[in-house]
């Protein structure tokens, strides 16, 4: 497993490598530079923009400027925004960071959930009712025009029935005399959610070894949820500040709901593909023989193993489904990481364009790096060819 | 799915007469036996009722579309042009549907329905011409990749993964704001992008499976030269396969054409994304239910053409994935 892990984070390196050079080439050949904005003023002389030009290093040959693109990115500076002047690229997108990666990391395992949930249920029912409706549905959804789809939530969730609050990241009036700043507040819930994560992922990893009955161990994960649950919302209450992360979620939960909605229906579809191979298999007819109930066959055989080539196609489409969180982030306004990137290509703030889309690719290929990493884990065939071949040199 | 290459029963002869020398030409037993291999697939996919369905809305779309040059012959084109059209009649603009405008007419007074005819044909060209790109280039550099495996297998799989991951919406946005991007720039650039990518994966191990075939050898000993291998044997037969990925390829780009419209980055005069655009921009879309007519045609098309090619991608992946078969 170290040396999967290993040998994956090389590739990684390697493919970031290649991804920034890309993206520096693809910025490099757009028309003009910075200095170009000052053409137009009549009192700032040839002279004084060549001057500029050569503080800027931008009259040095190309593979110069890259060499040092490439070693500022390396060292963490990527250069300072335009659009938001003095401030450096990487102290605007650190604020952003955190985010993007709540929203993406919510709505990613909720879609993944609900299309599995769906996808195992349809296949079972194939060519029934259920099946039909659920296709279209999903499909409808899937290939829906998002940006809209988005307006008429808001529309219809935040203008018309007011259950949710408009678009933002944070309602303003109620953090006029705040004591804390709402990044404070966001750090800390990101915080306690990755404890309660965590103590739900030591609970699952540890469960199989210390409890021997099936029974017992369904009874200690739902309580590991009720004690995590519980924890949150005690932790939030006692703090005292319940009332501004709630405010925080509320905002959150339409984005959430949205990028749901567009993008269950992958998992689902593919978890119908899978699952109808899965249930040709002999194993299955085996279980149903020992007179198996049809759930028990269903959730503990049959969809187990069709999972797998769900999470391959998961994790290969990380970069679409951040194409449709910067299109999310646009329409609800949420502070994250793709709308500063639409904000600085909008404004042509080179640095901060360059940054935002540099780790637009970082973040999907970490992503990737987790998917596969959990693949491994998922799937015992892989980690023991590796095992052995650690076993063998 | 190669069914079409490989059942190839020759007429049949009459029993006890002696079997008569193929007289036909060899282009009309090629074209008997396309058609019956077309006709053995259409059994299949019509089975899949939802790919029917979207064939038949892809059919709705090529009438509604086709439609356009037509209906501008009976009707004044200074008021029903999509993009220069402006109708004083119907003060004060967006006018609801009535019958001089069956779906009213946009922010500055230009009809709606021609607007959405005008753009169908549109759409199609950049869906399919993206798609078609992509294709070929997924074809090409899939079966090559296939069939010599080595450096050029590796080089392009680790292309393609690296592809795989780019956020191309982002991408897109960045470029498309910086320069001018038209509607065949778009659709170019999507294509040659989405070529590199996924498709050529899949294309590569489906024609890893055929290289293997006992008839690749049979025609090596025959002679042929690798050229005519490709073309003859392996790329005829992973054609299913990169026609399936072009239908799911339509959906992406006409989705990805949309979006840019929507955020007013592409360069194009009328788009169905680019109408959602005029209306939002003009301040519209607060108000849903009261101008309805601004937005749910426009949505509707768009949601209804993606889905469409979407689901006869899927009703086509049951004629060509096997395993998906009922049985």
């Amino acid at each position: 497993m170290g040396r999967y892990f290993a040998s994956r984070l090389g590739q990684l390196i390697l493919t970031l490598f290649i991804y920034i050079t890309l993206v520096y080439f693809i910025l490099q050949a757009m028309p003009g530079d910075i200095t170009q904005a000052l053409v137009f003023n009549p009192r700032i002389p040839q002279s004084a923009r060549a001057a500029l030009q050569h503080q800027l290093g931008l009259d040095a040959p190309l593979v110069v400027q890259y060499f040092h693109y490439v070693r500022n990115f390396f060292t963490g500076n990527l250069g300072v925004s335009f659009s938001h002047y003095p401030r450096p690229v990487w102290n605007i997108l650190a604020e952003r960071i955190p985010r993007t990666l709540l929203l993406f990391t919510t709505s990613t395992l909720l879609s993944f959930y609900v299309g599995y949930i769906l996808g195992r249920v349809i296949a079972w029912r194939r060519g029934g009712f259920v099946d039909y409706g659920a296709t279209v549905v999903g499909v409808t959804f899937w290939t829906a025009f998002y940006p809209l789809l988005a307006l008429i939530l808001i529309w219809l969730f935040a203008s018309e029935l007011h259950w949710l609050p408009l678009n933002q990241f944070i309602s303003p009036t109620l953090w006029l005399d705040a004591p804390v700043t709402s990044n404070t507040i966001f750090h800390y819930m990101i915080l306690s959610l990755a404890g309660a994560a965590l103590l739900l992922a030591l609970v699952y990893a540890l469960v199989p070894r210390w409890v021997r009955r099936p029974s017992s161990r369904c009874w200690v994960t739902r309580g590991a949820w009720v004690v995590a649950l519980a924890g949150l919302v005690s932790g939030w209450w006692a703090s005292g500040y319940a009332a501004l992360a709630w405010d925080i979620v509320s905002h959150m939960v339409l984005p959430v709901v949205t990028l749901t909605l567009i993008s269950f229906a992958g998992n689902m579809l593919l978890m119908r593909d899978s699952m109808l191979e899965t249930t040709r298999e002999d194993y299955v007819l085996a279980a149903r023989a020992k007179g198996l109930p049809d759930r028990v066959v269903r959730d503990r055989h049959a969809a187990r193993t069709a999972l797998l080539p769900v999470v391959t196609s998961f994790a290969l489409s990380l970069g679409s489904v951040m194409g449709g969180g910067l299109v999310t982030e646009t329409v609800f306004s949420w502070p994250g990481l793709g709308q500063i990137l639409f904000d600085a290509a909008i404004q042509a703030d080179y640095p901060l364009a360059t940054g935002a889309l540099a780790f637009t690719g970082i973040f999907v290929l970490v992503a990737h790096l987790v998917a596969d990493v959990l693949y491994a884990w998922l799937d015992p065939r892989i980690s023991v060819v590796s095992s052995e071949s650690e076993a063998s040199t | 799915m190669v069914q079409v290459q490989v059942q190839a029963p020759l007429s049949p002869a009459p029993s006890g007469a002696p079997v008569p020398a193929v007289t036909e030409p060899l282009w009309k037993i090629r074209w008997r036996l396309l058609v019956r291999g077309f006709r053995q697939n259409w059994e299949v996919f019509r089975e899949s009722r939802i790919g029917l369905i979207g064939l038949g809305i892809i059919l709705f779309f090529g009438l509604f579309g086709a439609a356009w040059p037509i209906m501008m012959h009976f009707v004044d084109p200074n008021i029903y042009n999509p993009i220069t059209g402006f109708d004083p009649m119907s003060m004060p603009h967006p006018s609801p549907p009535s019958l001089r405008h069956w779906l009213g007419t946009d922010p500055i007074g230009r009809d709606i329905l021609g607007q959405l005819m005008y753009s169908t044909h549109r759409e199609f060209l950049i869906g399919v011409l993206a798609a078609l790109i992509t294709v070929v280039i997924g074809t090409l550099i899939g079966t090559v990749a296939g069939y010599y495996g080595g450096f050029t297998d590796t080089f392009f799989m680790r292309l393609a993964d690296i592809m795989i991951l780019f956020p191309f919406i982002p991408l897109l946005i960045v470029v498309g704001s910086f320069i001018r991007m038209g509607m065949f720039e778009f659709a170019w650039i999507s294509g040659v992008l989405g070529g590199f990518g996924g498709i050529t994966i899949v294309l590569k191990s489906q024609a890893l499976s055929i290289k293997v075939r006992s008839y690749i050898d049979a025609a090596k000993v025959a002679g042929g030269s690798d050229f005519h291998i490709i073309r003859a044997h392996i790329i005829p037969n992973v054609m299913p396969l990169s026609f399936l990925y072009m239908m799911f390829n339509v959906t992406g780009t006409i989705l990805g054409e949309a979006t840019l419209s929507y955020f007013g980055i592409l360069n194009i005069d009328m788009s169905w994304g680019m109408m959602i655009h005029t209306a939002d921009s003009a301040g519209y879309l607060i108000s849903f239910d009261q101008y309805w007519w601004l937005w749910l045609p426009a949505g509707l098309a768009i949601t209804l053409f993606c889905a469409a090619f979407y689901m006869v991608g899927r009703g086509l992946d049951e004629v060509v994935n096997p395993r998906l078969r009922k049985r």
